[in-house]
């Protein structure tokens, strides 16, 4: 087999990196290329406008994932902040893949919605605030996606327990023990 | 004088559980008469957790885990988790490993994409067609069974390789497979293709046009059925699929009918790929020798010291495979669309943080824009042609 030529090693930044450097000298902080993909780093505020631009400029027409990290207690580096969230666009006519990334404080978890731009954001901006309590101004329906309307916190979040339980329905027969509880001994009463 | 009549909307739960969604889904409708003006669509109903499982298991525990994702084929599952670890890893695979992951991720597309048209065909009530594709897709899972030990929870694929090379009865039993395929197939179509009544339900239903599916970032035979022209397999080689021949199936009017035909012939090209991986399959070992992630042979493990030591540091907690911090993303052509593994390491023997780009989450999203202004009766063929699957939706 031909190696593959990179294994996502990081190279110099790329052209979308550059011009969006000239474009935007204050809001575009780092970036690089892990081919296929340009990764560039932006300040939170800003995604919006650097989204329409690529749109515009760039003919990327799909944002074809978003996603959030918690970095809280990170081993493998210093973090600006606790969370980082990662949108990922792609151009079908050129093939070119872009990986936008923002840090974004515990303080303020809020950024701006890409609902207008892209129908794909909708669901996706509800599952990150879902599962991770960013918001998203200007979302049109910022609700609960996977977890049910009752369910509070944001399981993703690496201070929420693996193991934390929030049933729904009050136990139906009360003779059965909890689940995960200590089963009673057999016998009467 | 007649009396005035109020005119009132009515609204209709379909699903979670309904005998016409397979899956876990809730769709609902407002309908006036039998037209739908309006719908939501709920998901989450099988949410097992998934992302927040396998922070917190080690890095060849995650494998069974991916299984259960898209369980119709979980090949490409763990083919890809696998690919974006040993990406991670910056490991690559010896040739043979990486022929017969091609071969058995082109044969779990097969059996996904007769599992989906055969649906789609019983809910029109063809269950002949349907009994027929599934009498195939039995036969491919038999072939399953023999190669990695289960029909649907395989588990088949580890960081570095896969955990055993194909059998003999595999390799002598494959070729009547695909035989016994393009026959169900052909028998299906010629059953339905030029039937009134199947084209009647599914000619612009459900139509989709490319720039909802761009905007939706619907990959997939469901985006190719609308033209949009993008295979992760062509577009992004991974594995050996830049050293075979296929065609990339396009449809025009993206409806459930060009979204059937599109599954047929990505039948037709992945029994091609699996022919040509057939007559190219090279020799030589299926996985890596490389310490950091290949458990040593277990005859050494009990007669030799070091190889019992080295066994131990692959398995006990804190030890394990260590890819470097860092983060991956590698997106491989699942059976219905692209997905796509995003991957955060911080250096421990545990994933910080895996990112899974369901490929039908984005096209449930579009379900809605789908079936609105059709009639109660058009969403069953409109919601089995998007192919959902409720393991990988929810996660």
């Amino acid at each position: 087999m031909k190696q593959q030529p990179s294994h996502g090693i990081r190279q110099e930044a790329g052209p979308v990196f550059h011009e969006l450097r000239g474009k935007f000298p204050r809001i575009v902080r780092d970036g690089w290329q892990e081919p296929p993909l340009e990764v560039v780093v932006i300040e939170k505020d800003s995604i919006a406008r650097v989204a329409g631009y690529l749109r515009e400029s760039w003919g990327v027409a799909a944002l074809m994932d978003l996603t959030v990290v918690d970095y809280q207690g990170y081993a493998g580096g210093k973090k600006p902040a606790r969370f980082e969230v990662v949108w990922y666009f792609q151009s079908f006519e050129s093939g070119r893949r872009i990986r936008i990334k923002a840090a974004v404080p515990d303080t303020d978890p809020v950024v701006p919605s890409l609902s207008g731009l892209y129908a794909s954001a909708d669901w996706l901006e509800r599952e990150a605030w879902d599962m991770f309590g960013i918001g998203f101004t200007g979302h049109p329906g910022l609700r609960r996606i996977l977890m049910y309307e009752e369910f509070s916190g944001h399981p993703l979040r690496k201070d929420y327990p693996l193991a934390k339980e929030q049933p729904l329905v009050e136990q139906v027969h009360p003779g059965v023990p909890p689940f995960g509880a200590k089963p009673k001994a057999l016998g009467g009463e | 004088m007649m009396p005035e009549t109020e005119k009132r909307t009515m609204q209709l739960n379909m699903g979670p559980a309904h005998p016409a969604m397979h899956g876990t889904v809730n769709i609902g409708l407002e309908l006036e008469g039998e037209r739908i003006c309006g719908s939501e669509v709920g998901i989450g109903y099988m949410h097992r957790a998934f992302e927040k499982t396998v922070e917190h298991r080690s890095w060849n525990q995650v494998v069974p885990y991916t299984d259960r994702l898209n369980y119709v084929s979980p090949v490409i599952n763990n083919v890809g988790y696998a690919l974006a670890v040993e990406k991670l890893l910056g490991i690559s695979v010896p040739e043979r490993g990486v022929w017969i992951r091609t071969l058995m991720c082109e044969v779990s597309r097969v059996t996904d994409h007769l599992t989906c048209n055969g649906a789609m065909a019983m809910e029109l009530g063809a269950l002949t067609v349907f009994i027929w594709l599934i009498r195939a897709r039995e036969i491919l899972y038999g072939l399953l069974e023999e190669a990695t030990g289960a029909r649907l929870t395989v588990s088949w694929s580890r960081i570095g390789g896969v955990s055993a090379d194909l059998t003999d009865k595999f390799l002598a039993g494959l070729p009547g497979a695909i035989r016994e395929v393009r026959r169900a197939v052909s028998e299906g179509n010629t059953l339905l293709t030029g039937n009134r009544i199947f084209i009647d339900r599914t000619r612009g239903i459900g139509a989709l046009s490319r720039e909802d599916a761009v905007s939706h970032a619907i990959t997939g035979p469901l985006g190719r059925a609308s033209g949009l022209d993008y295979d992760v397999r062509r577009d992004l080689p991974y594995l050996a699929y830049d050293q075979v021949q296929f065609e990339v199936p396009l449809g025009e009017h993206g409806d459930v009918y060009d979204r059937f035909m599109v599954r047929v012939r990505e039948i037709e090209q992945s029994l091609r790929i699996i022919e040509q991986c057939l007559a190219k399959l090279p020799g030589g070992p299926v996985g890596v020798d490389d310490q950091r992630v290949t458990l040593p042979a277990k005859d050494d493990v009990y007669s030799s010291m070091e190889s019992l030591i080295h066994h131990f540091k692959l398995l006990m907690p804190g030890h394990g495979i260590r890819p470097p911090a860092g983060e991956v993303y590698q997106a491989v052509e699942g059976a219905n669309g692209e997905l796509g593994f995003y991957i955060v390491s911080d250096g421990s023997d545990r994933p910080w943080r895996i990112r899974v780009r369901p490929p039908c989450f984005f096209a449930m999203a579009a379900l809605s824009k789908m079936i609105d202004g059709g009639l109660v009766a058009d969403v069953p063929p409109v919601f089995g042609s998007v192919n959902m699957i409720a393991g990988e939706l929810d996660r």
